[in-house]
């Protein structure tokens, strides 16, 4: 089993409920709390697991703004994994997800280092490494209503643009959708084979306007006949 | 699987639902709570307004309940000290509300006028309307005149219902929807699982607006306008349907006045007016009778064009005839519109005619048996799906009204109101156009007034103003200057008070509304006139008493602070009475109940206005032997009746709670709603779904349920028979008052047109545009609309300052580099702040983030944080009056025919800073901590979870 998370850049407005969804869930969460430095003054920050950038592409006006949201990849091939000099930063064999155990890590940062995706978030309050969990405690939670055991952005997005799911499983929705929609996966040239897909924005075929009636160049109002439509 | 973490321990854990508040959306919610604490917020997925999901403001819910910006305990200017220096002494509730009481006794039983109360972004409108109506005074409105009135009174006025909460897209079926003027807005969660849906469907979004940003990133066409220029668009788009003979005869002639005949006798009484039987009832050209026939008689035959000799003597057209003259003209054509609009001629006829396409080629049906108003029996509904939705950057113009009346012009050629697939109406609305009830006029010490504060004027009689002519309200609103006011005009309330124009006040009392901050247009001249005194040594505005639940701007210059609960903390109805939260398929309505003890010496407003209206005795809070009637809100809310059956919650209503929409009061209906989720719908019938304004059945139980007066059905009106009596004031030809103000009469005459036209917005008729070439205007980041929050401790961190956001290219040309610091300056002022040069922004228009400027030390954040020395209001350039004219009084910065503050019709010249001048300007005073106020951590590790 491969867990990950599908997210679509067509329908992603930018609003960021999956961040924040994702902060509230786990600021009382396995790795809690997340913590916010100067809240309430001049650079507030803290620590988040999944953030929303915003690109620009192209000239205006043919320019589009792409809200893109990154969290931990869960990558196949995990170097965060492989530099983790305690053995903290590990890669469960049964479904894929990348975690940190609070315990034996020691906050040196190599494994935010490896992470070409800034996926890795250090908590300067409890001296470790923090990252997305896929909300692990959600979805293997069997006290959760069943279609509550997912991860915590993924039941906040409202414009439904994150799929979570199993993507070693070919007719699992999010597979399904990846092979339909061309899904793809960041930076695949690092080898890293990240779980995560991005769909890229749709493209919509131009409406037909020929079968409609033509402009008359002499139109008048006087010239409209009426037709007999009862009130 | 040794290695999973354990999951969570839910033994101490209890659910509950309520409803958001974290704007204005009002979304259901699923909160976990442990040990008085919250530890999740998320989305009700039963929820009929968002269905599960919910955005970042929600889930930030927990670091509003956190906030340091709180307020603990009612609090009193300290005596001696000036107002505005923010020293304050904590006081009991007791000490505040005899202090209160005593005032308002003495204002009720002298000039009940004296009290102006204002109220911003309140959900509760309906009880604040109806303590202002008991009290007697004139003086109330919500905030309505400085955010969308436009938007509400053109649908009134055209449908009998509109955009946000009287109107939605229908999301399951539209092919093709247009977004004009919306970054992010009403309604916030419905509309992005609305715009997936349409996506995934393969329909076209196409987003109007001259910046690319909210939900026009995910727009397949965006098209940058110019500001202010959307009613040319429209008109526009109508011109290439109409040159085609593109546009719904049937719904036409069967739904809206488009046949009435109008009477066409230029420069004498009456004309422009619907000509009528002896009966008052409009006349059609009947086609087979080939005579005048009553427009409401479901045989005739109406024809939709033409021009007739009336028996005495009088030309007549159709209304669709003299819209055709009016839009085929040239002056609409697309090559003239791309000039005003900046948008290609040929981009303005393709939209028209893909939506053309859709709404004629790709017709849906509904196969369902229905019955029209007249009783006739029809066996589907035809759906023509294409659907918009408008908000701010329409209405929030001078020219607003009509604006959107263009934009309705459009949905109703194309056929798309309230079908499958379209523009769909959210009970109980639609309501008769316009809606039945006229304002308030007369005042009368210790006297309720007789009718509503607000109403909809359909004449110059309805207006409130006294024989002279002169405004009556504080806010001259339904006056000469702004005859439609429906929502009051709350951003020229300071202003005229300070004034003593049309009156003097004494008190004035703000809820939930930054008047002293960013919802004042021209801020720091606004904090002045707060500070002003007259000669006699006393503030022009004796008593400043504000309710909020945090430290704003404006609790500031309070004398007297009513400290507020949250969202969390309180009960609430969120009644079909007040802004509804209707689905198109459904009646809903919904409540808050305290989720959270109290830890603080607040109380809910709604607590303490019942409790002032018993105190006042005024007669609806009150027995008659004087004695309190109501225990509290709660009780208010289970007993009140507005008419009988009908009161604030429309669920499990009945003695035993077994009735829906109207019944007589239960007194266990709180614990219905808790128990069920918080939330009550009633489901319409496939057969009460479409076409409501003639749907027989719909009709009569809309008028069982108390939304309507009668069961008649709705005309939608192309032309406004209403706003050409007020044209005819203007003209001089009209049976009643009349302006005796030129320039009222100018305006009038030139501004009511019966149809929807485009006019340069005002402020830019009287601006050098060649000294200030850009267009300015305000949106809201997704993540902060609403952005009362925006102390919120997890949102800042997404954005604590605002840019002056510029197209890229135009920067560039003028030698501005990203991030430098520039001066903008308009006619009323200037500002130095930070530019981001973009590509998703129109070339002559600038725009920034509103509302995330703070003043220094307020909301709860610290005098160094971003929001007071980097972000910036535009409020500092606008000013509330328009510039002045030789010969002419002060006029309202607003739109002439609804009192709309015209805040986006701000024009402005931007420059270099010179080098070295860095930082914001103007800066604001730090403002000292209240006494009580919570400390700021440095570090916040909010957390529920036990220390491992």
């Amino acid at each position: 089993m491969r867990l990950g998370l599908v997210i679509d850049l067509d329908t992603c407005v930018g609003c960021h409920a999956c961040a924040t969804a994702c902060k509230e869930w786990n600021a009382s969460s396995i790795t809690a709390p997340l913590t916010d430095y100067d809240p309430y003054g001049q650079e507030p920050s803290g620590v988040w697991f999944n953030r929303v950038r915003h690109y620009e592409v192209g000239e205006y006006p043919n320019n589009k703004t792409i809200n893109f949201p990154m969290s931990c990849m869960h990558c196949e091939n995990a170097e965060c994994v492989t530099v983790c000099p305690t053995g903290a930063s590990y890669k469960r064999p049964e479904d894929g997800i990348v975690l940190v155990d609070q315990d034996k890590c020691m906050g040196c940062n190599y494994c935010s280092w490896a992470c070409p995706y800034g996926a890795r978030e250090l908590d300067h309050e409890s001296g470790t490494m923090k990252k997305c969990t896929l909300c692990v405690d959600r979805i293997y939670d069997q006290e959760l209503p069943v279609e509550e055991r997912q991860p915590a952005c993924v039941l906040a997005c409202p414009a439904h643009a994150r799929l979570f799911g199993d993507l070693d499983d070919a007719e699992s929705t999010v597979s399904r959708t990846v092979r339909d929609r061309g899904g793809y996966a960041l930076m695949p040239e690092l080898n890293y084979n990240p779980t995560n897909q991005y769909l890229p924005p749709r493209v919509r075929p131009a409406i037909a306007t020929n079968d409609l009636a033509r402009p008359s160049l002499a139109r008048k109002v006087k010239e409209w006949v009426n037709r007999v439509v009862e009130r | 699987m040794a290695a999973t973490p354990k999951t969570e321990d839910h033994s101490k854990q209890e659910i509950k639902y309520s409803t958001c508040y974290m704007c204005a959306c009002r979304c259901g919610i699923k909160v976990t709570i442990e040990d008085n604490q919250v530890r999740f917020i998320q989305g009700n997925r039963n929820h009929p307004i968002n269905k599960g999901v919910l955005c970042a403001k929600g889930s930030a819910g927990i670091m509003k309940q956190c906030s340091p910006a709180r307020l603990h305990n009612p609090l009193m200017r300290k005596p001696g000290t000036e107002r505005g220096a923010g020293e304050f002494v904590e006081i009991s509730w007791e000490e505040a509300l005899d202090m209160l009481t005593k005032r308002l006794e003495h204002i009720r039983a002298t000039d009940p006028n004296k009290l102006a109360f204002f109220t911003g972004r309140d959900q509760m409108q309906a009880l604040s309307r109806l303590w202002a109506q008991q009290f007697g005074t004139l003086n109330w409105s919500a905030h309505g005149g400085f955010c969308s009135v436009n938007m509400a009174a053109a649908g009134l006025y055209t449908l009998g219902f509109a955009f946000w909460e009287f109107g939605d897209p229908d999301w399951d079926r539209t092919k093709y929807f247009m977004l004009w003027g919306v970054a992010e807005d009403h309604n916030s969660n419905p509309m992005k699982i609305g715009i997936e849906k349409l996506k995934s469907r393969g329909g076209k979004f196409v987003g109007i607006n001259p910046a690319r940003t909210g939900y026009q990133a995910v727009a397949d066409e965006w098209v940058p306008i110019r500001p202010g220029t959307d009613a040319m668009l429209a008109l526009s788009m109508i011109h290439v349907l109409l040159s085609r003979e593109l546009f719904d005869w049937d719904f036409l002639i069967r739904y809206t006045n488009s046949a009435f005949l109008v009477v066409q006798s230029p420069g004498e009484k009456g004309d422009g007016l619907i000509y009528r039987d002896a009966n008052d009832q409009p006349l059609v050209w009947d086609l087979k009778k080939e005579a005048f026939v009553s427009g409401m008689d479901a045989e005739s035959h109406p024809a939709l064009f033409g021009e007739h000799r009336t028996p005495d003597g009088r030309t007549v057209k159709t209304v669709m005839t003299l819209l055709a003259e009016r839009y085929l003209d040239k002056r609409f054509s697309p090559e003239v519109a791309s000039e005003i609009c900046g948008i290609p001629a040929s981009t303005i006829e393709r939209l028209a005619l893909e939506m053309a396409h859709v709404a004629f080629k790709e017709t849906i049906e509904i196969d369902v048996e229905w019955t029209d108003w007249a009783g006739r029996k029809h066996n589907k509904f035809i759906g023509r799906p294409v659907s918009m939705h408008a908000m701010r950057g329409v209405s929030a113009h001078s020219n607003g009204f009509q604006a959107a009346r263009a934009i309705h012009l459009l949905q109703i050629l194309l056929g798309t109101i309230d079908c499958p697939g379209g523009f769909r109406a959210k009970a109980p609305y639609p309501r008769p156009v316009p809606p039945p009830g006229k304002p308030a006029h007369h005042s009368a010490p210790n006297t309720p007034l007789d009718a509503n504060p607000l109403g909809f004027p359909k004449a110059p009689e309805d207006l409130v103003i006294d024989a002279e002519g002169r405004p009556l309200r504080i806010d001259k609103a339904y006056s000469w200057e702004a005859p439609i006011a429906n929502h009051g005009l709350m951003h020229m309330v300071i202003t005229n008070a300070v004034n003593g124009d049309p009156y003097p006040i004494d008190t004035l009392i703000f809820f939930m509304a930054n008047m002293a901050w960013n919802s004042s247009m021209n801020t720091a001249n606004i904090q002045d006139m707060l500070r002003a005194k007259g000669e006699d040594g006393e503030y022009k505005i004796p008593f400043l008493v504000v309710a909020d639940a945090f430290h704003s701007e404006t609790v500031h210059f309070a004398d007297l602070v009513l400290p507020d609960t949250t969202y969390l903390e309180r009960y609430d109805a969120i009644s079909l009475l007040d802004r509804p939260i209707s689905e198109p398929d459904a009646v809903c309505d919904s409540i808050r109940h305290p989720l959270l003890e109290l830890d603080r010496n607040v109380r809910p407003w709604q607590e303490v206005l019942i409790e002032l209206g018993a105190r006042l005795k005024l007669p609806v809070f009150t027995n008659e032997d004087g004695t309190p009637k109501y225990e509290g809100y709660k009780d208010f809310i289970i007993r009140y009746e507005r008419y009988p059956g009908v009161g604030f919650l429309a669920g499990w209503r009945g003695k035993d709670g077994s009735k829906s929409l109207r019944g007589e009061p239960n007194p266990k209906q709180w614990d219905k709603y808790i128990e069920n989720q918080g939330f009550f719908q009633h489901h319409l019938p496939m057969s009460q779904r479409y076409f409501r304004f003639g749907n027989k059945e719909y009709l009569e139980f809309a008028k069982e349920a108390g939304f309507n007066y009668t069961a008649d059905p709705i005309v939608i009106e192309l032309y406004s028979e209403s706003i050409q009596r007020f044209r005819l004031a203007g003209l001089g030809l009209y049976d009643g008052p009349q302006p005796k103000d030129p320039v009222d009469q100018e305006r009038l005459a030139t501004y009511f047109d019966p149809l929807p036209d485009f006019y340069e917005p005002l402020e830019q008729q009287r601006i050098d545009k060649k000294e200030y070439p850009f267009f300015a205007v305000n949106q809201r980041p997704m993540m902060m609309y609403h952005s009362w929050d925006s102390q919120n401790a997890w949102l800042r961190q997404i954005i604590a300052q605002n840019y002056l956001y510029m197209n890229r290219a135009k920067g560039e040309s003028l030698g501005i580099c990203d991030e430098d610091w520039v001066w903008v300056e308009s006619h009323n002022g200037k500002i130095r702040v930070q530019v981001r040069l973009i590509e998703g922004c129109q070339e002559d228009t600038v725009w920034t983030w509103n509302g995330i400027g703070k003043q220094s030390g307020t909301w709860g954040l610290k005098p160094e944080a971003p929001e007071a020395t980097k972000g910036f209001l535009m409020n500092h350039l606008i000013s509330e009056l328009l510039p002045e004219k030789q010969g002419e009084r002060r006029l309202t910065n607003s739109d002439p025919i609804t009192g709309q503050a015209a805040w986006y019709d701000l024009m402005v010249k931007v420059t270099k800073a010179a080098p070295g001048e860095t930082g914001v300007w103007p800066t604001f005073s730090n403002v000292m901590p209240l006494p009580g106020a919570s400390p700021k951590p440095d570090v916040l590790r909010y957390s529920t979870r036990p220390e491992a």
